[in-house]
């Protein structure tokens, strides 16, 4: 190793490299992707258990959700291998109601990484939401029934203005995750999921080019916090009134 | 969960007469869109679970028959989880780190609680954001950022003064640190919520009394925190044992479970003996989980 001076020569090897530019602008906008479908996935979901189930089913449900939690990662992600890869279950299947006539591999693309991100972060999601939905009074809904309003006009007009706070927390949190994972993307996305974290720990561990990993985890760090500012101001919401509050 | 349907009572109802049919048929829609969700969380957890029991050489279909032979086989082609020897050291050396970094970052929670509830002090909610964010950095950056800290003061201490500190390279002592530095946060919440909900008039009576502090702390206050002491404990050491990413950076020969099963799954070919040991781990963490919330709501 050379002598070490200051200056932003590994930020600017970044900037002159496409391949790293562009692993992070995917990981961006892979995380942005998994977070809506997470939310537009969840939010059905926190809604039932916090409005429509019964009380004791509440509590059985909201456990339920919460078991992915308790398992690791990587069993979790092994889980989806086992179904999913070429002798996998789905695979056989397929073959077995003859839809297909071979086996399939259903790993290495994204719209895998996407459905095993998806799955890792949905409990994020779902607690924040259950969380504030729960506070709402019913008879905001009822109110909004009686004065006329449509099924679809009480949910976008009360049910999610109310909820907003715990939507931008969820979604805070399960961008954080998601943009940070390392396990997910890997395993089910294979050798070129380029994943952004991957760049980091092939620069670290494998290169051993410590200068440069670590200015890839500084502008990790940056972009995702640019990023859940960006949500704030959009939303109107502030870090104090939604994360911090749950 | 199915047999949910006919005994929900919506609280939206649209009391609409003629629209009756119309509501069950979406209230039908929602709880088979409900259902299907719980499919998806548990698929992928029962098939890691059940090619446990397949007697194959491989976690996948077709069915062989049912064996235990991934769990007790001590033969080669099909060994056992307990018979392999380097899944064995793998489950101690995790289960050791899990055990120590819980107790620590309980002590330090419990610590950090009071300190958060009960003192003011200056910049006190800058250090409380401080104390938050371990929790939403990535795991491989506080990994790195460990990682990094420690060789440079390693590195120092050597080109200065010759001092050679082993432990400050990769290994137990700075997995431990790492998942020591974001465990801690997740305690300190859950401690300071319960510290939160204490009535500070019992201590002042304890203290009326004539009992001196550290009797009160040990026969009032404490006790009244010990559910959240043990809910901390279990959810750190769970998230301790289960802990991959930040452990990945910091690891050195001694490899906890989780890096160990990553190496085998890496390969091609894994045996079942990884869906042995995943079956191994929903059990034990599902145990764990059922002794916190038991002992949550005796004391609720």
């Amino acid at each position: 190793m050379g002598a070490y001076e200051y200056g932003l020569g590994n930020y600017i090897e970044f900037f002159n490299e496409p391949v790293y530019w562009n692993t992070l602008l995917r990981t961006a906008v892979m995380s942005i992707f998994v977070t809506f479908v997470t939310l537009i996935i969840g939010f059905p979901i926190a809604y039932y258990i916090a409005k429509i189930a019964r009380q004791r089913a509440k509590a059985g449900l909201f456990l339920l959700c919460l078991i992915p939690l308790w398992v690791s990662d990587l069993v979790r992600s092994f889980g989806w291998i086992v179904l999913l890869r070429e002798t996998g279950i789905v695979s056989s299947f397929l073959q077995y109601i003859g839809l297909v006539d071979g086996p399939v591999e259903f790993l290495y693309n994204d719209a895998t990484v996407v459905v095993g991100l998806v799955y890792t972060v949905m409990l994020f999601m779902i607690v924040p939401l259950v969380t504030t939905l729960d506070g709402m009074d019913d008879s905001l809904i009822e109110a909004g029934f009686n004065l006329g309003g449509s099924r679809l006009t009480v949910l976008r007009r009360i049910i999610i203005p109310y909820a907003m706070p715990g939507i931008i927390s969820g979604c805070i949190v399960v961008f954080m995750l998601t943009a940070g994972s390392y396990l997910t993307p890997i395993l089910l996305g294979g050798k070129n999921s380029q994943w952004f974290t991957e760049q980091i720990y092939e620069q670290f561990i494998t290169r051993f080019n410590w200068e440069s990993g670590a200015a890839f985890g500084v502008l990790l760090l940056i972009f995702t916090s640019i990023t859940v500012w960006i949500g704030l101001r959009l939303s109107g919401q502030t870090l104090s009134s939604t994360v911090a509050k749950t | 969960m199915s047999s949910n349907t006919n005994t929900i009572s919506g609280a939206a109802v649209n009391p609409k007469p003629a629209a009756f049919n119309q509501v069950r048929f979406l209230r039908n829609c929602f709880t088979g869109y409900v259902v299907l969700f719980f499919i998806y969380l548990a698929a992928p957890l029962i098939a890691a679970g059940a090619f446990a029991f397949n007697d194959s050489m491989f976690p996948a279909l077709p069915w062989q028959g049912f064996t235990l032979d991934w769990f007790f086989s001590d033969t080669e082609p099909k060994l056992g989880m307990f018979h392999d020897r380097r899944l064995l050291s793998g489950l101690s050396i995790s289960f050791w780190v899990a055990i120590i970094v819980s107790v620590m970052s309980i002590i330090v929670g419990t610590c950090n609680a009071f300190l958060f509830e009960r003192m003011d002090f200056p910049f006190k909610s800058f250090c409380y954001i401080m104390m938050v964010i371990p929790l939403v950095i990535p795991g491989v950056i506080l990994g790195i950022s460990i990682l990094v800290f420690a060789s440079d003061i390693a590195n120092g201490m050597e080109d200065n003064w010759g001092i050679d500190i082993e432990s400050l390279r990769p290994g137990l002592l700075l997995v431990i640190l790492g998942q020591f530095s974001f465990i801690t946060t997740i305690t300190t919440l859950v401690i300071a919520a319960r510290l939160k909900k204490f009535d500070i008039q019992l201590e002042e009576a304890a203290l009326n009394l004539g009992a001196s502090r550290g009797r009160i702390l040990r026969t009032v206050t404490l006790p009244f925190l010990k559910p959240a002491l043990i809910g901390a404990g279990v959810v750190g050491f769970l998230i301790s044992f289960e802990n991959f990413n930040t452990t990945l950076m910091l690891v050195g020969s001694d490899a906890p479970l989780t890096i160990t099963m990553y190496d085998r799954m890496a390969k091609v070919g894994s045996t079942p003996v990884l869906n042995a040991v995943s079956f191994f781990l929903m059990i034990g963490s599902g145990l764990l989980a059922l002794l916190s919330v038991i002992v949550q709501r005796d004391k609720n």
